[in-house]
């Protein structure tokens, strides 16, 4: 049972890997990144990254409501910001929590039939970006694609195995003393 | 009615049965409306000269920062706070935003209604009651202090509020408190932007503020300026942004200019004239109506 835990571990990491690596790469970001909310408090944890800066903060909580990730996670609307670096306080609170300043940043947050379960963040898009409009539209269809995956991974922790992937564990390991069998 | 029309068309959401409100609320073509018969209702009718004087609007958000060169005084700035004992209150707060959104909502509704007084509740808070509990408080405190509008760049999707959002809705729209509601494009499903009894807003990528669709295949009732909108931001100063939160605003700010020249008009009238001034209906630019008047 401890092994599929940390399997489950593994493939959220993966999967949470994967969403950031593949934003990034979709709008030529700079960065992408991507929070989960800590249902106990609210706070939003920094559990991915891809690109520049920000390796450091895996792990980081972040208060409820507060930045644009907050007002994201908390107002359940996607955001697209430009000319950051011309608001002092945006490039304030940026450096002092990371290590890279964006110019521009889109945020979309993560549903599932309970509400905001996460944000996702991309950080300055692109030559490849085509139009505004088309971008946030991609960027929500990339996000609603995370949520739900991490939605059955959610599912799946809650559930524990169930019978089917019980089957499915006996008949691989079936399978597999039949292999050390045949070449013993 | 035949099938023919935008309301009544079978679209690619309910031929996979998937429910209305998980439909694109982008601005896909804007239908030319050649029918209206409030002849006299222009947007010089509606509009003309207005600055909002007179008009109270309140902005539920994140907070307004008051010392924004862009904002300007605010006529109140409260929040939703929690008690120890969960209890929630309405309390006065000084007129900051740790989120900058509210401040955003706020410099677009200035920018185009100068006149118009400006409130601000503060309802994404860090309590943990959510956003669902915090906006139910604002928004009741802001029916009952009777602003004419109420701007909501928000969404709840926690279903338990639905029935207690909805008598918040219709209580508004009856005591003519316009709730002008920005649009979700997300496939889940979110209040209160779908009640009819609210102006529900999506964006047009047109630079102009005062451009605005009317959209045939409700629940998002018009398209405003959304993209890449300049905005007030906390700290001083500007930056562009994009989003459907922005897009409400104008719409508010719109109808701040509309209610300072007919304070008379009911929600649904309000909503009509926001129909016959829209720029893909007949007459909007059409010279032969300028000039109509109500007095």
């Amino acid at each position: 049972m401890s092994e599929l835990v940390a399997s489950q571990a593994t493939v959220e990491r993966r999967l949470l890997q994967s969403v950031v690596d593949v934003a990034r790469y979709a709008f030529g970001a700079a960065a992408s990144s991507i929070f989960l909310v800590d249902p106990a408090t609210g706070e939003l944890v920094f559990e991915a990254v891809s690109g520049q800066g920000g390796s450091r903060l895996v792990g980081t909580r972040f208060p409820p409501g507060t930045g644009i990730a907050g007002w994201v996670a908390s107002s359940g609307q996607s955001l697209l910001v430009d000319d950051l670096s011309a608001s002092p306080q945006f490039a304030r609170d940026a450096a002092a929590s990371t290590d890279y300043v964006p110019n521009s940043l889109m945020a979309a947050p993560l549903f599932t039939a309970d509400g905001v379960i996460g944000v996702l963040e991309v950080l300055d898009r692109g030559a490849t970006a085509v139009r505004v409009t088309a971008d946030v539209e991609l960027f929500d269809l990339l996000a609603d694609q995370a949520a739900i995956g991490l939605e059955l991974l959610t599912r799946l922790r809650l559930g524990g195995m169930d019978q089917r992937s019980d089957r499915a564990l006996r008949l691989l390991e079936a399978v597999e003393s039949m292999l050390a069998t045949s070449h013993g | 009615m035949n099938g023919e029309v935008p309301w009544r068309r079978t679209d690619r959401a309910a031929a996979w049965e998937l429910p209305a409100w998980s439909m694109s609320s982008g601005l896909r073509s804007a239908h030319e409306f050649g029918m209206t018969a409030l002849a006299g209702v222009t947007a010089d009718w509606a509009w003309a000269g207005a600055d909002g004087s007179g008009v109270r609007v309140c902005v539920v958000d994140s907070g307004v920062d008051g010392s924004h060169p862009l904002i300007g005084d605010l006529e109140r700035s409260v929040t939703v706070a929690e008690d120890p004992d969960g209890e929630i209150r309405v309390v006065d707060h000084p007129a900051i935003d740790e989120a900058g959104h509210g401040t955003a909502c706020a410099g677009i509704i200035r920018g185009i209604a100068p006149g118009a007084s400006i409130s601000s509740v503060r309802v994404l808070t860090n309590g943990k009651s959510g956003t669902g509990a915090a906006l139910l408080a604002g928004l009741d405190w802001a029916i009952a202090e009777g602003f004419d509008l109420i701007n909501l760049s928000l969404a709840t999707t926690q279903s338990r509020f639905v029935l207690a959002l909805h008598d918040l809705a219709d209580r508004a729209y009856f005591r003519r408190n316009v709730i002008v509601v920005s649009a979700h494009n997300r496939p889940v499903l979110s209040y209160p932007w779908t009640f009819s009894s609210v102006i529900s807003v999506a964006s047009h990528d047109l630079d102009d503020p005062m451009t605005f669709y009317y959209n045939p295949s409700p629940p998002v009732e018009f398209h405003a300026r959304g993209v890449q909108v300049p905005v007030a931001w906390p700290g001083g100063g500007t930056i562009r942004s994009t989003g459907n939160s922005f897009a409400a605003p104008h719409i508010t700010a719109i109808c701040a200019l509309i209610l300072s020249r007919h304070e008379w008009l009911t929600p649904f009238q309000l909503k009509t004239v926001l129909f016959l001034t829209a720029a893909n209906v007949a007459g909007r630019r059409d010279p032969t109506w300028l000039g109509g008047t109500d007095e």
